[in-house]
């Protein structure tokens, strides 16, 4: 065992091997993927997984009293448990199962929200955030006549903790923000952000979809209250994703969806309800998608989440390096610490332009507003290049960019 | 660089990427209409000046890509002194290149202004930039219907 903690400590990646791992460089020879920030590739293990469940052990879960049935709800609640330790959270109970990350968001605006958020209360939300941490929280305040507050983003292009300090007050009921930014792969001091959310009395969401695939994340080390992630960033199936709440929280909450499954007992007159996380799971849920996101975290943990950190802050710093010594490119929110996830833009060419020309040179990166128009017109650009980083990219995967971006530079400069 | 790309980026779309033309506001419009392409968040603003059917000045304003920018630029050029007939005859002829459909045939007239759009119809083989060069379009017809309060939207 001894070993083997050693081995793993010094484990570095190595992305060639892994890329073996992944189906779709085999069917694309030559692929430069590098928007793993929009979706992961998905490793065979999770793939034939998948396969192998429909295949052997598939059943509704929750329902039947035959073995198969069993089998299939002992996978679907084994998967809840991989995510409660994934996630060192204190109870599976607390696990709850979604479509993905935006869903969970929205079940706790619209389930705890119009509880504990009355009028004159304020929620606030960052400049760093993605549509689906900022209009659920938006349509909230709208429904119950809160204000809804965005903390800044600093010079640097990072959070800006003293200005969201000063925004906190006891009128704060909730604190919703990203661990790592979607657009600039700024990380927030979210540990810090608890605590001062905490001592105003508010309650702390945190976005984890850009930070569980790439760095440890221990939800009570974190103190925060929600924890919401989505499989399909995480190496997993798209279609699930995760609720973590504290159990004292969930149980506080009315039930959002309602249907199947979720329910105690039914007459006509009234329902009783489930306690969390069943309540929240409404109908027969992705069991398929929960056996792969399972399957998925045993990946990410095979990897050992320091060695992928590791990994990606090294070639996080080689893209830097390289990009900007690329004229009149221009990297957004230089100046702050960042994981995995660059934005920029070519002085006087458009990001779709450039995403063209970088497709044309087998490149794959994300063009456009990321879901995050706030950030945007704060940065005062239309768009951004963004290239996100995953387990399998190397430096060859950075100097292919940078050679594609030179070409594309030449070719607007005709 | 790939010869797709040169069909694509012609130096006549990086001209009027960079240099639009009719790139203004007209003070007092008849007709005005937003476009926005969500998917990329390029926005466009068309103004028209209609004297009973005949478009006497058309210019735009927005920020967008090579693509939809010169696509604005061109169509203003060829909108200008045209009938209604005869532009809503250049976009489906237009649209039809850019998409993929059956090309109608344009009265000789019109031949001319239709060639000189013939430089976007490269995006044919990017289907992802389509709605870069019939934004403006799109617009334009929005302004014909009455400038409608909400931007049009090219999803």
């Amino acid at each position: 065992m001894n070993d083997m903690a050693a081995a793993k400590t010094h484990a570095v990646l190595d992305p060639q091997a892994l890329r073996r791992e992944f189906p779709i460089y085999q069917n694309n020879p030559g692929l430069v993927f590098l928007d793993s920030g929009a979706s992961a590739q998905k490793p065979a293990v999770v793939i034939d997984g998948i396969a192998e469940y429909y295949r052997r052990d598939y059943a509704n879960v929750h329902r039947g009293v035959y073995q198969l049935s069993q089998r299939s709800t002992d996978a679907f609640e084994e998967a809840r448990e991989t995510t409660r330790a994934f996630l060192n959270a204190a109870d599976s109970n607390e696990i709850v199962f979604t479509r993905g990350a935006t869903e969970s968001i929205n079940l706790v605006a619209q389930s705890w929200g119009p509880v504990f958020v009355k009028a004159g209360d304020e929620i606030i939300v960052s400049d760093l955030e993605h549509h689906s941490n900022f209009v659920p929280w938006q349509m909230l305040c709208e429904r119950v006549g809160a204000r809804l507050r965005v903390a800044p983003i600093g010079p640097d292009g990072g959070f800006d903790l003293a200005a969201f300090e000063a925004m906190l007050s006891p009128r704060t009921k909730m604190v919703a923000v990203t661990h790592v930014s979607n657009v600039s792969g700024a990380i927030l001091p979210v540990e810090r952000i608890a605590e001062l959310a905490h001592a105003v009395g508010a309650k702390l969401l945190v976005d984890g979809c850009q930070a569980i695939p790439r760095m440890p994340v221990d939800v009570r080390a974190i103190g925060c209250d929600f924890y919401v992630f989505s499989g399909h960033k995480a190496y997993g199936p798209s279609g699930i994703g995760v609720l973590w709440g504290r159990y004292e929280l969930l149980v506080a909450m009315p039930p959002w969806q309602t249907g199947g499954g979720m329910i105690t007992l039914v007459t006509p007159e009234r329902t009783e309800f489930q306690d969390p996380p069943h309540r929240f799971e409404a109908g027969t849920p992705d069991i398929s998608g929960a056996v792969g996101l399972k399957l998925a975290l045993d990946f990410i943990e095979g990897l050992g989440r320091d060695a992928i950190r590791e990994h990606e802050e090294e070639l996080t710093g080689y893209a830097i390096d390289r990009l900007s010594r690329i004229a009149d490119l221009n990297l957004v929110a230089a100046g702050q610490r960042r994981l995995s996830v660059l934005s920029f833009n070519l002085a006087g060419i458009h990001p779709h332009d450039v995403g063209t020309v970088l497709d044309q040179h087998g490149v794959a990166v994300r063009v456009g507003h990321h879901c995050a128009q706030p950030l945007m017109d704060k940065l005062g650009v239309a768009g951004t290049v963004r290239a996100s980083l995953g387990v399998y990219n190397d430096r060859d995967d950075i100097d292919a960019l940078a050679a594609a971006v030179e070409a594309c530079r030449e070719m607007f400069s005709r | 660089m790939t010869m797709d790309l040169r069909e694509l980026y012609q130096d006549i779309i990086l001209d009027h990427g960079r240099h639009p033309r009719n790139f203004r506001a007209i003070e007092h419009p008849t007709h005005t209409a937003k476009g926005y392409n969500p998917l990329c968040g390029d926005r466009v603003t068309v103004y028209l000046t209609l004297d009973g059917d005949k478009i006497t000045d058309v210019s735009f304003e927005g920020r967008g890509c090579a693509i939809s920018t010169a696509s604005s630029s061109l169509m203003t050029q060829v909108l200008k002194g045209k009938t209604l007939a005869e532009a809503h005859a250049l976009f489906t002829q237009f649209h039809a290149k850019v998409t993929g459909g059956d090309i109608p045939e344009l009265p000789e007239p019109l031949e001319e202004d239709s060639e000189r759009l013939d430089p976007l119809t490269g995006v044919k083989a990017y289907p992802a930039r389509v709605k870069c060069a019939t934004l403006p379009w799109h617009a334009f017809e929005a302004a014909l219907r009455g400038g409608a309060a909400e931007p049009v939207k090219t999803e």
